[in-house]
């Protein structure tokens, strides 16, 4: 009876704390891994389609990106808000897609340059229109290796 | 010298936590661990300039013919039908399990893995959209070929196999693939009426 009540502060025990920094460094590193910093602040804004039979990309090395969508607001006053296709930084017309293709094509190593993926990140309401437009582009530049970024749909 | 065992004054590491923390929660925050999915696609050459249209040479009953209009409606053949629909037509299509002569005709090949096979090999199934489209409807129907062709080739892996098509074999895949190739083509896009 008196074996539990012992009178007389106890006092917890500290908690060592020595390997904590290497705790968070190890977590550190994790996210140091797969971070992969955004390269291009988006002008455009999309909603991506949703699909089912979705693959994943790969290499993000060989990956080159092409947006389509709406201007974002701050833009909107400027451009109007029909659908504009952006290539790295700055809005493009469809005769730039071409180009843009050969430009980064060439800054790829030579053994990738076959390998070449062309992701189309469009949003869901836009018109077909433009977006053969870019696929024709494309097929002239023959970046033939194209994907359609897509959601998964639940 | 007059003080030889002096001893180095260890550093105070108590707020190396503090500092792995703040980098830790700078990459939290920065990290976009999106990982980018979407439908593969492999678009056909430019075509050249002496190049003849070649969509004459193919049989009528080899190809199905699936359109997409500005108000995304969807025609497969000669009669509207709903998205749901478009997979199983395009599996019936391509499977031809009758030898139905209105279907692809069937080839005798000779398949790695499954023997003399009679396959649809000359199928085509031509996909044309108006300029008017939305990109939603036209990946949704993307999306149906595809499952279409999928969920053969999953059926024929079950059968011979017993496991998925993604849990094949290189040469297994590629097998099945040549019993079931994913013919697709995007034919160039007509403009109906105006904008």
């Amino acid at each position: 009876m008196g074996k539990f009540n012992k009178t007389g502060k106890r006092g917890m025990p500290a908690l060592n704390t020595s390997s904590l920094p290497d705790l968070i460094f190890t977590l550190l590193f994790f996210f140091m891994m797969v971070t992969s910093m955004r390269e291009v602040t988006l002008k455009v804004q999309f909603t991506l389609p949703q699909g089912t039979e979705l693959e994943k990309l790969e290499k993000k090395s060989l990956v080159t990106f092409i947006y389509v969508g709406m201007p974002t607001q701050e833009y909107r006053a400027k451009m109007g808000s029909e659908s504009r296709i952006q290539l790295n930084d700055s809005y493009a017309e469809v005769s730039e897609v071409q180009d843009f293709i050969y430009q980064e094509r060439s800054s790829m190593k030579e053994d990738d340059q076959p390998l070449m993926t062309v992701s189309l990140k469009v949003d869901k309401g836009t018109k077909m229109g433009i977006v053969t437009d870019i696929k024709n582009a494309l097929r002239q530049a023959y970046a033939l290796k194209i994907n359609y970024s897509a959601r998964k749909r639940d | 010298m007059a003080n030889r065992n002096r001893k180095v004054p260890d550093i105070n590491s108590s707020s190396t936590a503090d500092i792995a923390f703040l980098l830790l929660i700078f990459f939290l925050l920065t990290t976009s661990m999106d990982t980018d999915r979407g439908l593969a696609r492999l678009l056909p050459p430019p075509p050249e300039k002496d190049q003849q249209d070649q969509t004459d040479k193919i049989k009528e009953r080899n190809i199905l013919q699936v359109y997409l209009n500005k108000d995304d409606q969807l025609m497969c053949g000669n009669e509207y039908i709903s998205i749901n629909q478009l997979r199983q037509k395009a599996k019936d299509f391509i499977e031809n399990v009758n030898n139905d002569p209105k279907k692809p005709e069937k080839v005798q090949k000779n398949i790695p893995f499954f023997g003399p096979m009679m396959v649809t090999d000359k199928h085509v199934i031509s996909l044309q959209n108006d300029r008017g489209t939305s990109y939603q409807a036209y990946i949704s129907v993307q999306n149906e070929l595809v499952a279409a062709y999928n969920e053969l080739r999953d059926e024929i892996s079950e059968q011979k196999w017993q496991k998925k098509y993604a849990d094949l074999s290189e040469d297994e895949q590629k097998a099945v693939r040549m019993i079931y190739p994913q013919r697709i083509s995007e034919a160039e896009p007509k403009k109906y009426g105006g904008k």
